[in-house]
């Protein structure tokens, strides 16, 4: 298997809300570049499948865009999230926390739980 | 929530696509720019650079495809663009699209009609508290399948039955209303008491009948329609307990029944009196005027209720054997009562309407076809551009339900339209009998029925694209040159549909031709006597003053010569019923001299005054009339008609001969003093029954006709006679007013005949436009398409005249077969019609000829015109042309 994982469509739209809260406003490049340097470049992401994912996240009103400039001068589509943005993150968090414990759990040492 | 937001987000993408559109090309513009400067700063060449980012953004298309695919709802925005492309098509081709929709407006048009008439009759239950357990409840005998049941067998039924949770009783009866100066005839009915709440209805004001209200020594009361009480009484809630004076006896009024009930077998009655045994009828066990209204016990079913009535029927036979001989008892769901004749006359309706809606469909089939097949280039390419078949056929699809949806529209306001048209047609007096009609229209049922109907046909519109093109690669016919085979499928299947077509509208036609024959042979049926002239009028003389018999027979000899004494007339008379109405009040006789078995011999009883056989024209065969003399002071004398001497003195003399009742009491013996050709007695269609007539001053009876032999329009005359009567009669009940011509053009069964053989010949003659159209087309679309090929015919020296045949002979096949089929097919189904033929056999050999070469003829002429055009093909042309 090669270093660097694909990610599915939900989890990605989990990165984007936890960038967005970290970062404030950016654009889909930024974003994109943000949540593969957050992963220590082990993820690759296909920058195609942001687009959808950022439409999707803004029909559902968790995130609004607005056209800016970039730092460098460039015309660009700056995202940031909604309170609804937020409220859904921390929900998807806390439901992500548990997932991930509860499978935590799968893999402890202690067997006898089992 | 959030899905649902999103959701409509994506609805409102499909209508702002160039917006986003832009939006989404700028965003991944963008993208890239700021994607590239950053791979130039890391030390990229430019090309090299854009090459990355375009790579790492996995192709800007796809990009946007994907993007696109979530900006939208796809299947939605395909099945628009499909939308749009069929009405685009459609209006590229308006002639197509509007005869398609015309055509199947119409189907759907007279089928959700009809339906509207067979859902208010059949499907929807009666206005009862639970109408699945009420029965109709009569006696039966051998003459009489539905008897009336007399006033004692039903006090024994009630009371000796364990299966009727109740059982009660109607019969239809009449008051006169004292109001300003006149009075008015009003129609009722007399119940049991418990006659409402066996139906289960609950009264609008007041209440129904006590238990016992219904006896002898009971006081006398009435319940209102809510007609009548709005009519008479402005709807005031302060009329119960009030009196109301009827035929000259005090009645209290009760209670008020709600403006929607019914009861369709006595849909007339305005007013509902509680019955009183004290008149002759219900005192004698011999005599038949009710009939009954039951309610099944939970859980009995009603073949073990009829099977229990019959059984107190046959113990009330051994009892009774003089009235009971042969009583027995009917046992129907009150649903057929109710719905009468009408049911199958609308079931018949309804087939003749699903037929021409088949007709329809196959004929924008067969329309579809030919489209289809003129757009299989169409077709070809696009599958050769990566269209899936699905993706096709739901094109097809589309389309179909494009055509549907207006026809929908249309036919369904035409279908309203069409009902209340029909209502309006149904006469007054008709319409009370049927009050299950009232309001009918498009309703929850309906708009199932005609959403069904419209499914099914897009089913059809859909598959038949389907079948030609599945057999077939799509590509070959990219190459015009497919045109030389690509007919071919087309006309088996397309001649196939004409074949359908022509035999469902030979079953039309076929049925309209026997019902239009059984019409005319109904209307021309020998009455007997002649119908011109005549004008009847209805007189109830229920005073105290006409009480007795001698002051009735004073006021029927006054009545005829005041009448006779009106200029223009030639003559009046009396009599107890009109002729043409029905086979009914009868009378058990027995021949002085004959042995008897004590069977029921019933003959119907007409008591007539001494004119009256005279004035409308009867043919006297043997004997004499009457005269006016012969009162209760004479002999007992007796006319008979001719099946009743036949019946009863085969082969001898009945002049001079006597009858008298079942007893042979000397005061019912008469002596036969004349015979008369047979008059007809019942409706139309009924046999002739054995009949007597006695004399009015024998028998009298305060409630008669007057008929009067007019000169002139006996129309014209009705105005003056009924003035003359009220003015001198204030006292007298004046009804009815009515000419005996129309009376007999109106009588139910001529109405019946006349309207399902119209609307069944409306039916058919639609029937035989559109398969003429179908085969117009099939024949045109064939020769369009054979263009080339009789243009090698003709250029390899084939005359005008051969091809000419050719075509003829091409369409004379198909018509050959579709009639065939259609005269089979029409042999099945007209057992189905067996019931409302009159003196017409299903099969009747000349109507199947004549109707068919009716078809044949129509449809060679429709083939014309495109034969020769055929025909005058210059050769030079036809091949250049391809």
């Amino acid at each position: 298997m090669g270093e660097k994982t694909d990610i599915w469509q939900g989890t990605l739209a989990l990165m984007i809300l936890k960038t967005l809260e970290s970062l404030g406003t950016q654009h889909g490049y930024g974003i994109a570049r943000r949540i593969e340097q957050t992963s220590g470049d082990l993820l690759s992401l296909n920058y195609g499948t942001l687009y959808p994912a950022l439409l999707k996240l803004e029909q559902e009103g968790a995130i609004q865009s607005e056209w800016g400039v970039s730092e460098n001068n460039r015309k660009a589509k700056f995202y940031r999230l909604t309170r609804a943005g937020r409220k859904l993150l921390s929900s998807e968090r806390r439901s992500w926390e548990q997932t991930t414990a509860i499978v935590g759990r799968f893999f402890a040492p202690k067997g006898e739980s089992l | 929530m959030r899905s649902i937001r999103a959701f409509l987000r994506r609805l409102a993408g499909l209508f702002s696509q160039p917006r986003w559109e832009r939006e989404i090309a700028a965003e991944l513009e963008s993208h890239l720019e700021l994607h590239i400067a950053d791979n130039v700063r890391s030390g990229m060449s430019p090309q090299e650079a854009r090459r990355v980012a375009l790579l790492k953004l996995g192709g800007l298309s796809v990009a946007r495809e994907t993007y696109r695919d979530r900006a939208t709802l796809p299947a939605l925005e395909n099945l628009l663009l499909d939308l749009r492309f069929a009405v685009r098509q459609f209006a590229r081709n308006p002639a197509f699209a509007v005869t398609a929709i015309l055509v199947l407006s119409l189907g759907i048009c007279a089928a959700s009609a009809i339906f509207a008439f067979v859902d208010a009759a059949l499907i929807k239950p009666l206005p009862y508290k639970d109408p699945a357990r009420l029965l109709a409840v009569d006696e039966s005998t051998a003459s009489f399948p539905r008897n009336n049941l007399s006033y004692f067998d039903y006090l024994d039924w009630k009371r000796l039955n364990t299966t009727l949770a109740s059982l009660d009783v109607y019969k239809g009866t009449g008051y006169l209303l004292k109001t300003s100066g006149a009075v008015e005839p009003v129609n009722a009915a007399a119940v049991s008491a418990g006659f409402f709440d066996t139906l289960g209805v609950a009264p609008a004001l007041g209440r129904f009948f006590h238990a016992g209200e219904d006896l002898r020594a009971s006081p006398l009361t009435v319940v209102l329609t809510y007609a009548f009480w709005q009519k008479h009484y402005g709807g005031s809630r302060g009329i119960i307990g009030r009196p109301v004076i009827l035929s000259g006896e005090q009645y209290t009024i009760v209670g008020v029944l709600p403006a929607a009930f019914q009861f369709a077998p006595r849909g007339d009655a305005q007013l509902w009196t509680a019955l009183h045994p004290s008149t002759g009828c219900d005192t004698r066990r011999s005599c038949h005027d009710l009939d009954g209204i039951a309610r099944l016990k939970p859980s009995v079913s009603p073949a073990a209720a009829l099977t229990e009535l019959k059984a107190i029927a046959l113990r009330l036979e051994r009892q009774y054997p003089d009235s009971n001989r042969g009583a027995s008892a009917s046992l129907e769901p009150l649903s057929n009562i109710v719905v009468g004749p009408l049911g199958s006359i609308l079931l018949m309706l309804m087939g003749g309407a699903l037929l021409l809606l088949l007709i329809a469909v196959v004929n924008v089939v067969s329309l579809l076809l030919v489209r289809s097949e003129s757009r299989r280039q169409e077709i070809a390419v696009r599958a050769s551009l990566g269209a899936s078949r699905g993706r096709i056929v739901m094109q097809f699809l589309t389309e179909g339900i494009v055509l549907i949806a207006a026809s929908l529209v249309f036919g369904l306001a035409g279908a309203q339209v069409a009902a209340s048209l029909l209502l309006r047609l149904i006469p007054a007096n008709m319409l009370a009998f049927v009050p299950f009609l009232s309001g009918i229209g498009l309703n929850l049922h309906v708009l199932a029925f005609a959403s069904l109907i419209s499914l099914l046909s897009a089913l059809c519109f859909a598959l038949t694209p389907l079948l030609l093109t599945s057999a077939r690669d799509h590509h070959a016919p990219m190459s015009e040159g497919g045109r030389w085979s690509a007919g071919l499928s087309w006309r088996r299947l397309g001649s196939k549909l004409v074949v359908v077509e022509f035999a469902t509208a030979l079953v039309l036609l076929i049925g309209a031709g026997l019902l239009a024959k059984s019409l005319y042979l109904l209307l021309h049926v020998d009455i007997g006597f002649q119908s011109a002239h005549l004008a009847a009028v209805s007189i109830a003389a229920m005073d105290v003053r006409y009480a007795k018999d001698p002051q009735q027979i004073a006021l029927a000899r006054a009545l005829v010569s005041e009448v006779s004494a009106l200029p223009g007339v030639r003559g009046a008379a009396l009599t107890s019923v009109l002729p043409v109405t029905c086979n009914c009040n009868t009378d058990w006789i027995r021949v002085v001299g004959k042995p008897f078995d004590g069977r029921h011999s019933d003959v119907l009883e007409r008591d007539v005054s001494s004119d009256y056989l005279h004035a409308i024209g009867a043919t006297l065969l043997e004997g004499r009339y009457f005269t006016d003399s012969e009162d209760e002071s004479q002999p007992n004398v007796v006319i008979v008609n001719q099946t009743f001497a036949r019946k009863y003195f085969p082969g001898e003399d009945p002049i001079g001969r006597r009858i008298g009742d079942l007893k042979l009491t000397p005061k019912s013996l008469r002596q036969i003093v004349g015979v008369v050709a047979d008059l007809r007695e019942g409706s139309l269609e009924e046999d002739i029954w054995p009949a007597e007539y006695l004399p009015i001053n024998q028998d009298p009876d305060s409630y008669f006709y007057l008929v009067v032999h007019t000169s002139q329009d006996e129309r014209a005359f009705l105005p003056e006679l009924s003035a003359m009567l009220r003015r001198k009669h204030p006292d007298l009940g004046i009804s009815e007013e009515t000419s005996i011509s129309d009376q007999i053009a109106n009588s139910l069964s001529a109405y019946l005949h006349r309207s399902s053989s119209w609307l069944v010949g409306g039916f058919a003659a639609l029937a035989l436009i559109l398969s003429v159209i179908g085969l117009y087309g099939v024949v045109a679309y064939s020769v369009s398409r054979r263009r080339r090929e009789i243009g090698v015919r003709m250029a390899l020296g084939a005359q005008a005249q051969t091809v000419y045949w050719m075509v003829l002979r091409e369409a004379g096949w198909l018509i050959c077969f579709g009639i065939v089929a259609g005269v089979l097919a029409s042999i099945g189904v007209s057992r189905i019609l067996r019931q409302m033929l009159f003196n017409v056999r299903p099969w009747d050999a000349p109507t199947l000829v004549e109707v068919s070469a009716l078809l044949a003829i129509a449809a060679l002429l429709a083939t014309f015109a495109p034969a020769r055009r055929a025909a005058l093909v210059n050769p030079v042309d036809a091949l250049r042309s391809e």
